[in-house]
């Protein structure tokens, strides 16, 4: 592909890079100087090649080893590791279900919570907001995207936690009661709380991707809607929302795998335990924090095996979800980068 | 005439509940910058600088350990991650036709929403589980691994916005391929490749999981990269979890320092990406 090649190979990229132009360069006559720059063009093209071949071989390898890793207590445990409840590093027997539960409903109260939020911010700032708010508002929250996780666990811990347990929770209980969710005994340390630090930390992202998604709807939808006598807010939703539906869906989507794979703070906040509880209230656990936690810890191969084949799972879900929102994004925007650039 | 003031009001409330959105989405913000403020400031001092860790139970000492083994491994991460990120960026932007840029763009799509977590796995059954014990290269590999995808779609960004026709005016003036791509594209974006580069540093700075059975952490002042090093987010996540007064206080210091290297870090690159190229939208 590079260096056996010769130099028609070399042009044909260059005719698509400047498809428009009637510009290629010119056929190799002159053998002294052309076939420099030539060999120069290989090279640099080689060596540009290895930089990018580098990434897929990374990520084959990544699977590979994750694969390997896992193997042990894939071939114990089967698939039944993802149904299966017990955890007992001292009888080396291991099941996933609580770690996956825990996964899920931490992310779905992120989602429940960050979702109405960050889809208000976004369409405010792309459609309502006066030209001098809109940059610092979006700075300002991509700001929340740049502080470390660890720091959202520190804050966690010493700020968050002791608000939610003596006012939040208390209010909750004595309104929702009825509800199973908002049951049984309040600790500190709970689902509920991760949920609400994932919230803060989704939110920056799905902000982000949905204002660009809806940056990309065409002017044309809103005047149209405008022309025919609906009020800007009628506009946005009888217009610019259907447009950007499934941009949003994936920007949406893209909060999920954020917030499915997201570890230290999870890990600070949720109190990790494994076990399910029908309250919110109650420790549970994630995938990613009982990786944190029990990794370095894990002296039996069986355990460690254990702990690979969770974070094999995580790979492979966050990679569905990943793809599944880039794919729903390119159906408004096809082919951008949206969402893909480092916040 | 009443549905018509109906219908207004309606349009007015929704973009009263959006302005309570904003409001509600800031507040965090706020509120863990003036924590960290009000609960670090107090302990930073020269020695929490230059010292090592008091035994605990005492007071004073600092994270001197810390703070050169975060430069250490970041450092080392971005020697490994910069070099590649850019060179697959300013491939996939110079070679657009060619089906390894598909294929690396949408790997690097894969890798960049891949959870640090199982990065650091893989980077433990990588090296450390080879080598036998842990270490700061084992760090620094998965901190690049997670650096490579954003600094290539910067720096491909960066190159697409050059106008094709200050690539046609080099050809033209007999410029071989690879010369125009690095003394007339890549030197026309290099502060949007740098900048972006540095966004990326500031995006590993903070990152604590994938360090936590690579670089490990450590007692100790450590240079040698293939020995377990400590690290400031490592500090704050041991400090923040442990049962002292102390280093509670020790964990706000430590994580106010990160977040100050992170933001200067990630505010100078975002304003000079701004300015020179407006991307911001």
């Amino acid at each position: 592909m590079t260096f056996s090649t010769d130099a028609a190979d070399n042009i044909t990229p260059m005719t698509t890079t400047l498809a428009s132009e009637p510009v290629t360069r010119p056929p190799a006559q002159d053998p002294s100087s052309l076939e420099l720059a030539s060999y120069g063009d290989r090279v640099f093209r080689w060596l540009l090649t290895l930089g990018a071949l580098s990434i897929p071989i990374l990520l084959g390898f990544l699977v590979y080893e994750l694969w390997s890793g896992a193997r042990l207590a894939v071939d114990k445990f089967g698939f039944d590791f993802v149904t299966s409840s017990t955890w007992d590093p001292v009888a080396e027997e291991f099941g996933a279900f609580p770690l996956i539960f825990g996964t899920l409903i931490s992310s779905v109260v992120a989602l429940a919570i960050a979702v109405p939020l960050s889809l208000g911010v976004a369409i405010y700032l792309s459609e309502f907001a006066p030209k001098f708010v809109r940059q610092p508002v979006a700075f300002l929250i991509s700001l929340l995207a740049a502080i470390p996780s660890v720091v959202y666990g520190l804050w966690g811990i010493f700020v968050l936690i002791p608000i939610l347990r003596t006012t939040a929770f208390p209010f909750l209980r004595d309104v929702f009661g009825f509800l199973p969710l908002f049951q049984g005994p309040i600790y500190g340390p709970s689902m509920f709380s991760a949920g609400i630090i994932l919230a803060i930390m989704v939110m920056p992202y799905i902000m982000s991707v949905s204002r660009e998604v809806l940056l990309a709807v065409p002017d044309t939808q809103r005047e149209a809607a405008l022309a025919l006598g609906a009020t800007r807010w009628e506009a946005v939703i009888t217009a610019v929302l259907p447009y950007a539906r499934s941009g949003i869906a994936g920007a949406v989507i893209l909060g999920l795998g954020r917030a499915l794979g997201e570890t230290m703070a999870v890990t600070m906040l949720i109190g990790n335990r494994h076990e399910i509880a029908a309250s919110l209230f109650a420790p549970g656990y994630t995938m990613a924090a009982a990786i944190a936690n029990e990794f370095s810890e894990a002296v039996g191969d069986m355990h460690l095996s254990a702990l690979a084949y969770v974070a094999f799972l995580l790979f492979v879900v966050t990679v569905l979800v990943n793809a599944g929102a880039r794919l729903l994004i390119w159906r408004v925007a096809r082919g951008s980068g949206i969402g893909s650039k480092a916040l | 005439m009443n549905r018509r003031v109906v219908r207004r009001f309606v349009s007015n409330a929704m973009v009263g509940l959006m302005v309570l959105a904003v409001v509600v989405a800031l507040l965090p913000l706020f509120f863990i910058l003036a924590d960290l403020i009000v609960k670090g400031a107090g302990s930073l001092s020269v020695d929490f600088f230059t010292k090592m860790p008091a035994p605990a139970g005492e007071t004073g000492g600092g994270v001197a350990h810390a703070i050169v083994g975060t430069l250490i491994i970041v450092g080392t991460a971005s020697l490994i991650g910069l070099p590649v990120g850019v060179a697959a960026g300013i491939y996939c932007a110079e070679y657009p036709g060619s089906r390894l840029t598909w294929v690396t763009r949408f790997v690097a799509d894969v890798m960049n929403g891949t959870p640090s977590i199982v990065v650091g796995v893989f980077a433990w059954a990588w090296i450390v589980a080879t080598q036998k014990h842990f270490s700061a290269l084992a760090g620094s590999a998965a901190l690049a691994m997670l650096m490579i995808p954003m600094v290539l779609r910067t720096t491909e960004e960066m190159i697409k916005l050059v106008p094709n026709s200050l690539r046609e005016a080099a050809l033209a003036l007999g410029y071989p391929r690879w010369r125009t791509s690095l003394a007339v594209v890549v030197r026309t974006t290099l502060p949007g490749i740098v900048t972006g580069s540095l966004l990326a540093v500031a995006r590993i700075a903070g990152e604590t999981a994938p360090l936590l059975f690579t670089a490990l952490g450590s007692q100790y002042m450590g240079l040698d990269v293939n020995q377990p090093m400590a690290a400031l987010p490592l500090t704050v996540f041991t400090y923040a979890t442990g049962p002292y007064e102390e280093w509670h206080r020790y964990a706000w210091a430590a994580a106010l320092v990160l977040i100050m290297v992170v933001f200067v870090l990630s505010l100078g690159a975002r304003l000079a990406i701004g300015r020179r190229f407006n991307l911001n939208g």
